[in-house]
């Protein structure tokens, strides 16, 4: 492992950097501008593929304004687009595929001055691994995890159990992108804030991830919520289930 | 189709006898992940002793050391049942029955389609990456080597 996987795509092949980090930089650079930043917030917190309509309502804008600045964010490889033939339409042109977006798999860092600390903990986590210390790793996440639950439940100031507004929110806090599933009995997280650590040491980075997610919880005082391992692709390993769903 | 599959060897040492209690949580996924491997999108072969239903009863590379040879008609397969599936909890607790061994313990290769590999030509597999590291003839989920006969994976967009 010589170089910071910045583009891994999540199933164990090294993804060497591409550009660097003035190239991270020129791409974030782009979201100045406010309403792209508005249209990328939009995309990128949907859990389907956005087309030009959509996206221009939800920000407010013209369309035609809306399609410039969305086809701004693919050239900075922010978002990706496809084409596709929209479903529910009928007629002349229907058959017209149409641009549809979603948030790029690149991972863009910018660390300044610069700093590599995806490098190191692909280090530690191969020397972990070759220790077999996945116990100590996952003692040492799930108190990580009760210091930021119980930080977080400070905060609240509140006694008596988070609500589960406040376990949603401490999972935004850690990147975790919760889609509040109350209704599926179960929150499951749309985003892996270790994804490239988890695409190449799955066990540990899973196991870790698990057991600061127990951590947090325990810590947070949310009561009647287990985080267990399900995964699948595309989303986090973990998911936080009401215990009488099991 | 393609006209390769890959085969995995995968070795495991026991700190004991598979009898005793420490095993028991181990001995008690032995069924379940097998059968979750054999319903896999994918799946091709596992080895099994002749009258068992896995492999533990065989010692090929030891008598402590359980062997793991399985055959999917893809590397995606075979990664989406390991560590995308309920697999991974089961590797999650590894360390509570298994040491990392001081040797690889791991290798694949492609196979050709309608092939079944066997025990011998698992060990030689194993003997190559140990003495020449990773290549098209032996390597790991770390290395990218494509089916023979199929352009390298590109780059993620």
């Amino acid at each position: 492992m010589s170089t910071a996987q910045t583009g891994g795509d999540g199933d164990g092949r090294a993804v060497p950097a591409a550009g660097g980090p003035g190239a991270d930089l020129d791409a974030l650079a782009s979201l100045a501008d406010p309403l792209r930043r508005a249209l990328y917030d939009y995309v990128a917190a949907q859990d389907h593929e956005v087309s030009r309509n959509e996206a221009a309502e939800a920000v407010g804008a013209q369309r035609q304004l809306a399609a410039f600045h969305l086809d701004r964010l693919v050239a900075a490889g922010l978002l990706a687009e496809e084409r596709r033939k929209l479903s529910g339409r009928q007629g002349p042109g229907s058959g017209r595929p149409a641009k549809v977006y979603r948030r790029a798999e690149r991972q863009r860092t910018v660390q300044l001055p610069p700093r590599d600390y995806e490098a190191a903990a692909h280090l530690l986590a191969e020397a972990v691994e070759r220790a077999g210390a996945d116990a100590a790793l996952h003692a040492a996440a799930r108190e990580a995890g009760e210091r930021r639950g119980a930080a977080a439940a400070r905060e609240r100031g509140g006694a008596g159990p988070a609500s589960a507004a406040e376990l949603l929110a401490a999972l935004a806090a850690m990147g975790y992108e919760p889609a509040d599933g109350s209704a599926a009995g179960a929150v499951r997280l749309r985003n892996c804030p270790f994804h490239t650590l988890a695409g190449a040491y799955p066990p540990l980075a899973c196991g870790m991830n698990l057991a600061l997610l127990e951590g947090l919880v325990a810590g947070l005082g949310a009561e009647g919520v287990r985080p267990r391992l399900d995964p699948a692709p595309g989303r986090c390993c973990v998911v936080l289930s009401k215990n009488n769903e099991d | 189709m393609t006209a390769h599959h890959l085969a995995q060897l995968n070795l495991v040492e026991l700190r004991a006898p598979l009898e005793s209690p420490e095993y028991a949580g181990f001995v008690a996924l032995l069924d379940p992940i097998n059968t979750l491997a054999d319903r896999s999108p994918g799946f091709v072969w596992r080895l099994r002793a002749e009258d068992g239903a896995d492999a533990t009863s065989l010692r090929p590379f030891g008598p402590d050391v359980l062997v793991n040879l399985t055959v999917w008609e893809t590397r995606e397969a075979l990664w989406d049942f390991t560590y995308r599936s309920g697999h991974l909890d089961a590797l999650r607790r590894r360390r509570e029955w298994f040491s990392p061994m001081a040797r690889p313990s791991q290798v694949m290769w492609w196979t050709p389609a309608g092939t079944l590999p066997t025990v011998a030509e698992a060990a030689r597999r194993l003997a190559l990456l140990t003495e020449h590291g990773p290549g098209p003839d032996a390597f790991t989920f770390k290395d990218d080597v494509p089916a023979p006969g199929t352009p390298a994976a590109g780059l993620p967009g």
